[in-house]
């Protein structure tokens, strides 16, 4: 589904993704962890299309096409989602106008006719219960005054909405209390199956009680330094990165 | 690859206007320039009363003695009254007698700007007067509204048929005198639409008047006067195109609004003039003066806006809160691209006790325009328990352009409680990125955040024109973000 090679990317002139190889099959959860500042968040911008970075070498194959050749919406509309860390604010736009705009955009695409209004609403209540989300929160302005857990709850409600081939969770737990958290994660395994993919960036273990990966990496300077499976990550909850960033020090001196 | 961030705020580039054709037709004009002559032949072409024509004479005589007024925040070269055309009627073969007489030149004209002349394909429920250059070329639905007392007509025909009411009514709000585009067009106002709702008549469809400017070198003047007697209920709309022209052309137009006691009227304008090109070539002079007087008590006055066109506007749509418990309200969305210019606001007069105001302003600038907000609430010494609510929001694509906000606030009744509330914001990359990462491309994120940001004054229009002008707002900044 997701083939990155060699990837490396930087903002302004400091060079964050120094080479990233990582191949994820349908079906498939990946974790990526790693200290704060060494290229997590960077990664998941990257595949997302953010302006602010450049890529400076490498290729990502997404569903056989280029990915990097690709507007950020397209890649959103090709089936790539990104759970945001920072949700943004859109006064006066409520998420069921948000939604009900990017699914028909999507559906535009993939050569479907928009849903109407009863379509739309059908399809909404169905995945509200899927997240645990109150209709109140929909019909708010998007993302304004939400708190933190809405606002993480909000972004996972969409990727239900949007039925992505291959997520992204960017440090989705961060900021959550244990009942969000739950929460969050029920929504996501609820939405795993053997023809989507999730790639779940974070810097801590907790979530991954939740969501168990098939897979664990360890991003450290730009660099996947470790692959594991869930096991990695005990490991790391365990000892800390700091074993992690020895062994790679010593290696690089 | 995609854009850099940069480029996306650096490519203004302006966008299609979609009405900017010009029709060809022959026309029936008034010499270039202004004199009494032009006054005189104004008023003879239009066969009109001598009372008439004394209000004209007097409204130039006074014209000719004041100055253009030169403080709002706009800047324009010097007009050449002399350089306009005064009276431009499109040439119809025979005085049409029905609709159905109306030359189908006029006619495909209205079709092609989507306001249709035939009575059956019009939107139920909405009544149109339509108004090109200086004469209306026909008004829909007027029997079924004579049936419920309505009187809607072309000020025309107003004068001629209902001379009293005019007499009475026109100049009660804004007098001639009132300031330098009020005085010239006193003058030389050549048409424009009438309403007259009677006691307690709920009227039963919306009314609207479409102003299309067709000939070269003229200038609009419309009047239109609005009188909702007691307990009676009317909602109007106006809608406005020119066609792309190189010159600038100046609309100057008068609105009055008397509402009754216990009277609602509902005054909404969708305005599109031609804006200019890119380069601010070309585009229409927008100097109107509208005013509403909430006459009795527990009246209501509230003006709607959505302004996207012209190269330069300067309009206050007013109330004057006369009758006790009376009520004023103003919802704005004005925007600016390209070179556009903007001085808009309102006025609020309280002077009967207990009365309300509420004033929405969201001013959107792009491009290199500039867009501010003038507006003054006024309470009078005898006006107790006088209530005013302004917000003063502003939006500010790319770094180029400029909002202003100038407040006047005038108390002179320590029971009046005023509060006014201002914010700018500008669109940020992230929340078009974000909407670009749900799939949307970056015209329909802009799209969407603007209409979420002018969504308070939206809601206020009337259904049938709220989609439209939702479009039109995304259309009009088309091109102003990546």
């Amino acid at each position: 589904m997701l083939k990155i090679e060699n990837l490396q990317a930087r903002i302004e002139e400091k060079e964050i993704l120094k080479g990233i190889n990582l191949t994820i099959k349908p079906g498939e959860v990946h974790a990526i962890m790693g200290p704060n500042g060494s290229g997590k968040s960077t990664l998941a911008s990257v595949l997302a299309g953010r302006a602010d970075y450049e890529v400076t070498g490498g290729s990502v194959d997404f569903l056989g096409k280029d990915l990097l050749e690709l507007s950020p919406e397209d890649r959103a509309k090709e089936g790539l989602f990104l759970a945001f860390q920072y949700p943004v604010e859109i006064p006066g736009v409520s998420t069921t106008n948000f939604m009900k705009t990017a699914l028909n955009e999507k559906r535009k695409y993939l050569g479907l006719d928009p849903l109407d209004a009863a379509q739309f609403l059908k399809l909404m209540k169905e995945k509200m219960k899927l997240v645990q989300i109150d209709q109140s929160l929909l019909s708010r302005s998007l993302n304004e005054g939400f708190s933190g857990g809405e606002k993480k709850r909000n972004e996972i409600f969409q990727m239900a909405m949007l039925e992505p081939k291959l997520a992204i969770l960017d440090e989705t737990d961060s900021g959550l209390d244990i009942d969000a958290l739950r929460i969050v994660a029920n929504g996501v395994n609820e939405l795993r199956s053997k023809d989507n993919a999730f790639l779940v960036v974070t810097h801590y273990q907790r979530l991954l009680e939740y969501i168990v990966p098939d897979f664990v990496h360890v991003l450290y300077k730009g660099r996947i330094v470790k692959s594991g499976t869930k096991e990695l990550a005990l490991e790391l909850e365990e000892r800390g990165y700091d074993f992690i960033k020895e062994e790679v020090d010593q290696a690089i001196a | 690859m995609p854009e850099q961030p940069d480029d996306i705020l650096e490519q203004i580039t302006s966008s299609e206007y979609k009405y900017g054709f010009v029709t060809n037709i022959e026309a029936d004009e008034a010499p270039k320039g202004l004199s009494e002559d032009t006054v005189r032949f104004i008023s003879a072409k239009k066969n009109e009363p001598s009372w008439m024509l004394e209000y004209r004479l007097k409204a130039f005589r006074h014209w000719q003695k004041m100055e253009e007024p030169k403080w709002a925040n706009v800047t324009y070269p010097t007009i050449d009254f002399q350089d306009i055309i005064y009276y431009s009627a499109p040439k119809q073969k025979v005085a049409p007698k029905s609709l159905d007489e109306i030359d189908p030149e006029l006619r495909n004209t209205f079709e092609k700007l989507g306001i249709s002349l035939n009575e059956q394909k019009r939107l139920t429920g909405v009544a149109v007067d339509a108004v090109m250059d200086s004469v209306s070329v026909a008004t829909t639905f007027k029997e079924e509204l004579s049936k419920v007392g309505v009187i809607f007509c072309s000020m025309s025909e107003a004068i001629q048929e209902h001379p009293d009411l005019v007499k009475k009514y026109l100049g009660s709000v804004v007098p001639a005198t009132d300031n330098y585009f009020t005085a010239l067009n006193s003058a030389v106002f050549s048409d424009g639409s009438f309403c007259y709702i009677p006691k307690g008549v709920r009227c039963p469809m919306e009314l609207s008047t479409y102003f299309r400017i067709n000939a070269k070198n003229t200038g609009q003047f419309e009047r239109t006067l609005i009188v909702a007697e007691e307990e009676s209920y009317v909602s109007y709309l106006e809608g406005c195109t020119a066609p792309m022209r190189d010159e600038n052309q100046l609309h100057a137009a008068v609105v009055e609004l008397i509402a009754k006691e216990k009277a609602e009227i509902k005054y909404s304008t969708v305005q599109n003039w031609y804006p200019g090109d890119k380069e601010g070539k070309g585009g229409i002079y927008n100097f109107v003066t509208k005013r509403g007087i909430c006459a009795g008590d527990h009246s209501k006055i509230s003006w709607t806006q959505v302004e996207t066109g012209s190269s330069v506007t300067w309009k206050y749509p007013s109330v004057i809160l006369k009758g006790d418990y009376s009520i004023g309200e103003f919802y704005s969305v004005a925007v600016t691209n390209n070179l556009q210019q903007a001085d808009t606001g309102t006025k609020m007069i309280h002077l009967g006790k207990n009365t309300r105001s509420r004033i929405v302003s969201k001013g959107i600038s792009a491009g290199k325009s500039n867009n501010s907000y003038r507006g003054l609430v006024n309470v009078a010494k005898n006006a107790s328990n006088a209530r005013n609510f302004s917000q003063c929001d502003s939006l500010l694509l790319g770094d180029k352009c400029g909002a202003h906000t100038f407040p006047y606030i005038e108390v002179k009744n320590n029971t009046a409680i005023v509060e006014h509330e201002a914010t700018t914001s500008k669109i940020g990359e992230d929340q078009i990125f974000y909407c670009n990462q749900r799939g949307m491309d970056t015209e329909t994120a802009v799209a969407l955040i603007i209409n979420g940001f002018a969504k308070e004054v939206m809601n206020q229009l009337p259904m049938e024109f709220a989609v439209e002008a939702q479009k039109l707002l995304a259309i009009s900044l088309e091109g102003s973000v990546g």
